[in-house]
C-alpha cells in the first residue's frame, strides 16, 4: 500500500517535472529564437523589412480608407431633395409654397431657406467671404428643402414627387441629394472591398516570406535537426525553436509596420490641417487606435506562425537522418 | 533485447542490402558487427535506429517490434538506444555539456536532473571539467568521448556504435573499448559495427559476420 502510494507520488512528481521542463523548454525556445535572430542580424533585418513592408502597406491602405469614411461618415443617406427657386421668386412667395408643399401627404419636413440665409450660410462656411462681399448682388437662389415622408421609398416614388414639384413654376430645377451620396458610399464600399482583397494577399505574402525564411533556416541547421531526431526528440520539439523563430519575424514585423504607418500619418498631419483649416473644417486625421495596433501584432505574428508551421510540417517530414 | 528475425531489406534502385538476418543478443551482451564495406552493416544498424524499416520479417527491441513503429512512436523508442557515430555527430556551436544533456532535454527532464547526469556521463568517460569547452576545441579521442557521453546519458539498454574507432589511433581505440566493455558490465547490451578485426579478436566478444547481405557467422 505504501509502496503503491509512494509510486503514484513518483508518477505525480515525474508529470511535474514534465510540465516544469516543457515550460523551460518553450521560454528557452523563445528567447533562444530571438538570440539566434540578432546573431544574424543582416538576413533578420532583411526578412522582418519585408514583412513590415507587406504589413505597413494593408494597415495604411485601411486607415485611409477608415480616413475617408470618417469624413463622409456623417452624409446620411437620404432623400432629401432641394427645390432652386427661380430668381425672381420673392421670400414670401417662396415661403408660401413651401407651406403648400407641407400639405402633400408624401412630404415629411419642409425648410424655406432664402436668398439672404444661403448667402451668410455660405460665407460662414465656404471660407470665401471676402470674395462674396466684393459682389454686387447676391447669386445664389432661395431654396426649398424637401423631406419626403418614408425615408428611402422606390426611386420611383421619388421620381414622381420629383416631377410632381417641377410642374409649379416657382421651381427652377429640382435635386435630390440622395444620389451623390449614395455614389459616393458606393464608392467608399468598393474601396473598403478593395483594401480588403488586397490586405488578404499581403497576408498570403507575409505567411509565404516566414515560411520560405524558415525553411531556410531549417536547411543551415540540418544538421542539429537529424541529431536531435537521432537522440529522441519529438516533431514538436524540433519545430518549436522555428515557431518561436516565426513568431518574432511577424512580432517584430507587426511593429515596425505599425510604426511605419503612425510615421507616415504624422508626415500627412500638418498639410491635411492645413487642408481641413482652409475648408473650414475641423478633420482629425485618424491614427490606428491601440487595439488595432494590438490586433495588427496579433495578425502579424499569427499569420507568420501558420507561415512557419505548414513549411515545418512538411519539411520535417522529409528530413530523414542519414 | 535484440532480435532479428528473418530480415530483408531492399532498396528501390540498389537491390536486396540485406537477406534473411536472424540473430539475438542478450541483456547485458557485447557484440561485433563486421564485414567488407557494401555488407549491409550500414543497413542494420539503420533498421534497429529506425532511421530504415526492413521490407521482409522483423526487428524486435526488448519485445517490441520495431520494424512496423508508426512514426510518432519513433522518437520514444530512440530514447532507449544510444547512438554513436564515426564523425561523432556533435553539434559544434554548443558546449560539451549542451551536447551531453540533449537527449535528456529532449526527454523533458528537470533543470538539476540534466545537470547531475551529464556530470556522471562525463565523469564516466573522463571528460569532467570540459563541458564549457566547444567540440571542436577538443581532440578526436576526447571528441568521440563526448559522443559516448551523449550515447550513455539517457541510460539506454542498447548501445549502437558505427565505427567508433575509426578515426582513432590504436591506443584510443583500446581506451573506447575499454568503455564499452564497461557498460556491458553494467548489463547494456552493445552492438558495435568495425572492420578493426585485429581489435576485433583481440577483444574476443561475439562477432557477426556479414556478406553481401547475408549472416555468414555469428
Amino acid at each position: 500500500m505504501k509502496k503503491n502510494l509512494n509510486h503514484r507520488k513518483n508518477a505525480g512528481n515525474r508529470l511535474v517535472e514534465l510540465f516544469n521542463a516543457y515550460l523551460l523548454n518553450h521560454a528557452h525556445g523563445l528567447f533562444s529564437s530571438l538570440g539566434r535572430l540578432t546573431r544574424t542580424p543582416f538576413t533578420s533585418a532583411m526578412t522582418v523589412l519585408v514583412l513590415a513592408i507587406a504589413i505597413s502597406l494593408a494597415s495604411s491602405f485601411y486607415i485611409v480608407v477608415a480616413n475617408i469614411q470618417q469624413l463622409t461618415g456623417n452624409l446620411e443617406s437620404s432623400n432629401q431633395m432641394s427645390l432652386f427657386l427661380h430668381d425672381n421668386v420673392t421670400d414670401a412667395a417662396g415661403q408660401k409654397l413651401a407651406e403648400q408643399l407641407q400639405q402633400n401627404p408624401s412630404v415629411g419636413a419642409v425648410k424655406f431657406i432664402t436668398k439672404k440665409q444661403a448667402l451668410d450660410e455660405f460665407k460662414a462656411n465656404s471660407g470665401f467671404s471676402d470674395a462674396l462681399n466684393a459682389l454686387e448682388r447676391n447669386p445664389l437662389p432661395s431654396v426649398i428643402q424637401v423631406l419626403p415622408k418614408n425615408a428611402l421609398e422606390s426611386s420611383e416614388d421619388i421620381e414622381k414627387l420629383m416631377s410632381d414639384f417641377k410642374q409649379f413654376p416657382q421651381v427652377d430645377f429640382v435635386q435630390v441629394d440622395m444620389q451623390w451620396v449614395a455614389r459616393l458610399q458606393t464608392i467608399m464600399l468598393i474601396a473598403s472591398r478593395g483594401v480588403t482583397l488586397v490586405s488578404v494577399l499581403l497576408g498570403f505574402a507575409v505567411t509565404f516570406i516566414t515560411g520560405n525564411t524558415i525553411r531556410l533556416e531549417l536547411q543551415s541547421r540540418q544538421n542539429e535537426v537529424f541529431i536531435s531526431k537521432l537522440v529522441g526528440a519529438t516533431h514538436s520539439f524540433i519545430q518549436r525553436p522555428f515557431l518561436y523563430t516565426g513568431f518574432w519575424l511577424g512580432f517584430i514585423a507587426g511593429f515596425l509596420g505599425w510604426l511605419i504607418v503612425t510615421v507616415m500619418l504624422l508626415i500627412l498631419e500638418t498639410p491635411v490641417e492645413k487642408l481641413s483649416t482652409l475648408y473650414n473644417s475641423s478633420f482629425d486625421l485618424l491614427f490606428l487606435s491601440f487595439s488595432e495596433f494590438i490586433l495588427l501584432l496579433m495578425i502579424s505574428s499569427v499569420l507568420a506562425v501558420v507561415g512557419s508551421w505548414v513549411v515545418l510540417n512538411y519539411q520535417l517530414r522529409q528530413l530523414k537522418p542519414q | 533485447m535484440l532480435k532479428f528475425e528473418h530480415v530483408c531489406k531492399r532498396y528501390p534502385d540498389a537491390g536486396e542490402a540485406l537477406t534473411d538476418v536472424s540473430f539475438h543478443l542478450q541483456r547485458g551482451e557485447m557484440a561485433f558487427l563486421t564485414g567488407r564495406s557494401g555488407a549491409g552493416k550500414s543497413t542494420l544498424l539503420k533498421l534497429i535506429a529506425m532511421m530504415e524499416q526492413c521490407t521482409r520479417g522483423t526487428v524486435s527491441l526488448d519485445g517490441q517490434d520495431i520494424s512496423r513503429i508508426s512514426e510518432r512512436k519513433i522518437p520514444y523508442m530512440r530514447r532507449n538506444l544510444g547512438l554513436i557515430f564515426q564523425d561523432y555527430k556533435l553539434l559544434n556551436d554548443r558546449t560539451v555539456f549542451d551536447n551531453v544533456a540533449l537527449p535528456l532535454v529532449v526527454s523533458g527532464y528537470n533543470h538539476q536532473e540534466v545537470a547531475r547526469r551529464v556530470r556522471a556521463s562525463l565523469d564516466k568517460v573522463g571528460l569532467l571539467g570540459k563541458e564549457r569547452k566547444h567540440p571542436l576545441a577538443l581532440s578526436g579521442g576526447e571528441q568521440q568521448r563526448v559522443g559516448i557521453a551523449r550515447a550513455i546519458v539517457n541510460k539506454p539498454k542498447l548501445i549502437l556504435a558505427d565505427e567508433p574507432t575509426g578515426n582513432l589511433d590504436p591506443d584510443l581505440s583500446a581506451e573506447v573499448m575499454f568503455m564499452f566493455e564497461q557498460f556491458k558490465q553494467v548489463g547494456v547490451t552493445v552492438l558495435i559495427a568495425s572492420h578493426d578485426l585485429e581489435l576485433i579478436n583481440h577483444l574476443g566478444h561475439r562477432v557477426l559476420t556479414l556478406d553481401k547481405g547475408h549472416l555468414i557467422a555469428s
